[in-house]
């Protein structure tokens, strides 16, 4: 892919009390293009979606975003107080004023347009994560960042949240840099993945990662065994609703 | 109705209409033990205003300030909780204050009713405060109202999204000083964050939306000042107290009803 670069990250350190959190770090994102940022847990995977976001500053190193670019947001798992009374269509729009026909059609193209009145509170985990996306998306971003987009959702919700992140990458030709734990689900949708541990240990198509020795030692072959599990294919999925689904086809609520 | 009657309603009324939506975001924060540690400090206020020979109110509003900013400051160590730092800031400026009005042998001045208020002596000229100083610090919640919602939901989001978090919280800080300033004549130091808490926990199973939540803390604030004072002049008990106990009722009320529940 050699689409315009939105986002290069050169050479970024960044230590906290003197103890290194991330080392030499170098990623770049093109419009249109999908990166994975995979790690084990405390591997700096939040921290380098933190510097990048701008909310973090790193010791060494430079983060550059294309000029004029927006970044459209998708923190990790979120809860809202129960004490708010704020409903889907409310919280989507805190961060953008928007018409409640943009809020539909957002929501729409997220795959969750029923729950808009609902309060923020009473929907699912993957609903809230859609939410979150619709969100985004009313920025009309260049560059979307997804910090553990799937996190609290079950497999088949898993499979589908990723197949939308793949449909919205194709529908808006944005950049999407995401973050997960696991390389197993992401693999189907990803052009790009970065293995991180403090350091880059390796990078490049998800297959070839899967196969580097880097990836290997940093996983287990229990990394690797779930890789072959998951190359099996469903014969039909359940939608958001628990509704069966013919594999293809997605809810667009 | 006597006069002085008509004073302490107007001068509760304004307290409560600015305390019940500034209230609501101290729920939905979790800052009840905050503005209770702001409201503490108001006696230190209150003392250095007098050694100043400035105005207590706004002797309490820069002292609130000074402790909130001290408690940003000590908040960035993490040797301990904010909780503990609360605690600590609480009763010292609580203490030094009283310690610091006993030094002042020439100036008489009437714990008591700064501790729980004194809402049958209010005068025009702290009416004016009053009413200026909640104008003042609704005007501003509303200017405020989007980026501070925004970030009470979820801060670092709101960051992303271009809210300057940081300006906005010590300006939330602000405005819970001077409505600690002001409410101080009303129920006193050590009942300030009732005021602030229980209306808007009453309003929250009637409300459907942030901003309805806010206007129904404030109704249900004004209820309680006047039942409140209703309640002491019926049984001659003191008035702070009686409007707290008053909008505990209102909250007790308010859990009996069939709520609009969502869940």
């Amino acid at each position: 892919m050699s689409a315009k670069t939105l986002l290069t990250v050169e050479n970024v350190n960044f230590a906290v009390r003197g103890n290194p959190i991330l080392q030499d770090v170098n990623l770049r994102v093109a419009a249109g293009e999908i990166v994975a940022l995979i790690g084990p847990n405390g591997a700096g995977k939040s921290t380098l979606v933190r510097i990048v976001l701008g909310l973090l500053r790193p010791d060494g190193g430079r983060v550059s975003l294309q000029p004029g670019a927006r970044i459209g947001y998708m923190p990790q798992r979120m809860t809202v107080a129960d004490t708010l009374p704020l409903t889907v269509q409310r919280f989507v729009t805190l961060g953008t004023r928007a018409s409640r026909e943009r809020v539909r059609a957002a929501l729409a193209e997220v795959g969750a347009a029923r729950v808009l009145d609902a309060p923020v509170q009473a929907i699912s985990g993957g609903e809230l994560q859609r939410a979150l996306l619709a969100r985004a998306l009313l920025r009309e971003p260049e560059l979307l960042v997804l910090d553990e987009p799937v996190q609290g959702v079950d497999v088949n919700g898993q499979y589908e949240l990723y197949e939308l992140i793949g449909d919205l990458r194709r529908n808006r030709g944005c950049g999407i840099l995401m973050v997960s734990h696991e390389l197993h689900l992401v693999m189907a949708t990803t052009d790009h993945v970065v293995c991180l541990n403090r350091h880059v240990c390796c990078s490049g198509h998800p297959d070839h990662v899967a196969r580097d020795p880097a990836y290997l030692e940093l996983f287990g072959s229990e990394g690797a065994r779930n890789l072959a599990i998951y190359h099996h294919h469903h014969n039909h999925r359940h939608d958001l609703h628990g509704v069966v689904v013919a594999t293809g086809e997605r809810d667009d609520g | 109705m006597d006069e002085f009657l008509a004073r302490a309603l107007l001068g509760g009324f304004g307290v409560a209409l600015a305390a019940g939506p500034l209230g609501t975001f101290v729920v939905w924060r979790r800052m009840a033990y905050f503005g209770d540690t702001l409201a503490h400090s108001g006696l230190l206020g209150v003392a250095l205003g007098t050694m100043l020979g400035i105005n207590p109110e706004l002797g309490v509003v820069g002292a609130c300030l000074a402790v909130a900013l001290a408690l940003v400051l000590l908040q960035r160590q993490h040797a301990l909780a904010t909780d503990t730092l609360l605690g600590i800031l609480a009763h010292t400026t609580l203490s030094l204050g009283v310690v610091a009005l006993a030094f002042m042998e020439t100036v008489r001045v009437d714990l008591v009713s700064y501790l729980f208020g004194d809402i049958l002596s209010i005068n025009i000229a702290d009416l004016c405060w009053i009413w200026g100083g909640n104008l003042l610090a609704l005007g501003a919640l509303a200017w405020l109202w989007r980026p501070l919602l925004a970030a009470t939901v979820h801060e670092e989001l709101a960051r992303v999204e271009g809210v300057p978090v940081f300006p906005v919280r010590l300006a939330f800080m602000l405005l819970i000083a001077v409505v600690i300033a002001v409410a101080m004549k009303v129920v006193g130091i050590l009942l300030i964050t009732s005021l602030l808490i229980i209306p808007a926990a009453a309003a929250r199973r009637f409300a459907r939306s942030p901003e309805g939540m806010a206007v129904l803390a404030s109704a249900f604030g004004c209820a309680a000042i006047g039942l409140g004072l209703w309640a002491s002049l019926r049984w001659d008990t003191p008035a702070g107290p009686s409007v707290v106990v008053a909008a505990t009722g209102l909250f007790l009320f308010g859990l009996a009803l069939p709520g609009r529940s969502w869940h």
